[in-house]
């Protein structure tokens, strides 16, 4: 599905990600935890083009897309969930899911009526301004919003960050359900206990250098690697 | 009353007519402004040049089909077409490839647009001014209170809320007002949802230079088309998109109103003085409302 090869990420003249390679097959989770700054959240934004790499290639289901712009890549299946969530917040939840509608290949697309049944607590928010949702609402209304889109590849960032337990296992129920029906998820976490639950394989990042690759039993044995890169 | 002698109630109920028409022509060539200020980012200086182009194109084609009745609404339809074609250019040869750069260098950027323009003005049209009668249907006045209302005037009149109400609809109802709405806000993510941002910036550009076309085809029959004109406007409609709010369609139509209200009722009240009056508005609504009547989106 999604396979990074050593790409090297700046802003500005600060150097980020060192020679970052990572893949997603389809159907799989696959986590990518480190600490806070460890550039989880500039892989992310490296592979939807919003940062584009310096130096490394990404290809995508067999095609090269390194450089592609951010609609490129999310026309080409990519869905992104930031980590500061970022809704349309002037527009109505209607209108946030409306504006990032894609048409879709295959014949079960997302519309707007899959994504309120797969989040009932949005559909009758419709016609609220995303600007005034709670963090949860907001955080679902991310997730729909990228599911519209109808993408094959879900890059989550932090979904579960800063909201209450019983929001966060609803979450992660449904980010279950989404691999059940076929979708490949990269998701970046701080919270080994999400991504241990979640992930089939996972990647260590720290200091924009991967650190560690391996299977999430593996990674559930070797306690020193977790206490070394993850334990604050 | 006593201090006015001429202020009878239905001289001062025509004046206000008579702002409230001017502010129609202010409002859209205002609501251009802001948005290509408010979805851009860009304060388009040249705004008021393509205004004025607006206004010597429509003399040109009006004057080109004068002997049928037709010649301004044929004029009226072609003028802001042929402004809105110059944004095109404008915009796909030249400012796309600067929405990166900072704000003052894309304001002295549109700056040297306009100096462009008068000279293009002037090359094309000469240096004297011009005229064009107001089309045959709406020539002369009706009779509103005993007084006499320049027909023309109430046909802008009645524009007025026909543009606001087709400008809401676009901005809320279709998907292109909806997208250019989010993108004001955050360009980025709309990338990131599969818009092609690049066109919607093309699109509402194109909009905004069009609107500032319409505004000078529809200013055309009342008053000299000539030189200066592009100063003139571009100092007020900056000022009232600046007291409505940037970047707000209907802080570009309230800035209007209160614009065309205090310049007609300050004429009345004070003829030698009367220019000074929406200055003076507008110092006001700053003192208290620095950021704008409305919600600003910069
Ligand atoms: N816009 C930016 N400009 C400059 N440096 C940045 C920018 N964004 C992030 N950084 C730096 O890049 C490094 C990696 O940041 P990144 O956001 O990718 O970390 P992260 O792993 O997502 O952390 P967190 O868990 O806090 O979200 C940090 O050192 C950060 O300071
Ligand atoms: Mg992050």
């Amino acid at each position: 599905m999604l396979d990074v090869r050593e790409i090297n990420t700046y802003y500005g003249l600060s150097h980020i990600l060192f020679d970052v390679s990572l893949s997603v097959h389809k159907g799989e989770i696959v986590c990518l935890l480190g600490r806070n700054g460890a550039g989880k959240s500039t892989t992310m934004k490296s592979i939807m083009g919003l940062t584009p790499p310096k130096q490394g290639e990404i290809t995508l289901k067999g095609d090269r897309v390194t450089g592609c712009p951010p609609y490129q890549m999310c026309r080409r299946g990519v869905g992104f969930v930031p980590d500061d969530r970022r809704v349309f917040a002037d527009l109505s939840v209607g209108e946030n899911l409306e504006i990032s509608a894609r048409p879709c290949q295959g014949s079960d697309g997302w519309d707007k009526e899959r994504v309120y049944g797969f989040f009932p607590a949005l559909s009758a928010l419709d016609r609220r301004r995303a600007g005034v949702l709670s963090g949860g609402e907001q955080q679902m209304l991310t997730i729909g919003r990228a599911l519209i889109t109808n993408p094959d590849l879900l890059l989550l960032d932090e979904p579960t960050e800063g909201l209450a337990p019983i929001i966060v296992e609803m979450l992660e129920e449904k980010i279950l359900e989404l691999k059940a029906s076929g979708l490949s998820v990269l998701l970046a976490e701080q919270n080994q206990n999400v991504a241990l639950r979640l992930s089939d394989r996972a990647y260590i990042i720290d200091n924009g250098h991967i650190r560690y690759q391996g299977s999430i039993e593996e990674l559930r044995q070797d306690e020193a690697v977790r206490q070394k890169y993850l334990l604050v | 009353m006593e201090l006015f002698p001429s202020l009878s109630f239905s001289v001062l109920c025509i004046q206000i007519l008579v702002g409230l028409s001017k502010a129609t022509i202010l409002f859209i060539v205002a609501s251009g402004l802001t948005l290509i200020l408010g979805v851009l980012r860009i304060p388009n200086l040249a705004h008021g040049s393509l205004y004025m182009i607006g206004a010597f194109t429509t003399y040109s084609i009006a004057t080109a089909f004068s002997q049928s009745n037709l010649g301004f609404w044929v004029a009226l339809l072609l003028a802001p077409l042929v402004v809105a074609l110059i944004g095109l250019i404008m915009e796909q040869g030249l400012f796309r490839f600067l929405y990166k750069r900072d704000h003052l260098m894309m304001l002295l950027f549109t700056f040297s647009f306009t100096l462009v323009f008068a000279d293009l003005v002037k090359l094309v049209w000469g240096s004297d001014y011009r005229s064009l009668a107001v089309p045959k249907i709406f020539q002369g006045s009706y009779l509103l209170l005993g007084m006499p209302f320049p027909r023309y005037n109430l046909f802008l009149l009645l524009l007025g809320p026909l543009f606001a109400a087709g400008l809401w609809y676009l901005t809320n109802r279709t998907l292109l007002g909806k997208i250019s709405r989010a993108a004001a806000v955050d360009r980025e993510m709309v990338g990131a949802v599969g818009v092609n941002v690049n066109l919607v910036y093309a699109a509402v550009f194109v909009l905004g230079c069009y609107l500032a076309g319409i505004g000078g085809a529809l200013v055309a029959p009342t008053q000299n088309i000539s030189q200066g004109m592009d100063h003139s406007i571009i100092i007020e409609i900056f000022l009232i998109v600046i007291i409505g709010g940037l970047g707000n369609v209907w802080g570009a139509l309230l800035g209007a109103v209160i614009f065309g209200l205090t310049d007609a009722i300050g004429i009345l009240v004070a003829p030698q003085f009367g220019i000074v009056f929406p200055y003076l508005a507008v110092i006001t609504v700053l003192t208290f409302r620095p950021k704008g009547l409305l919600k600003s989106i910069w």
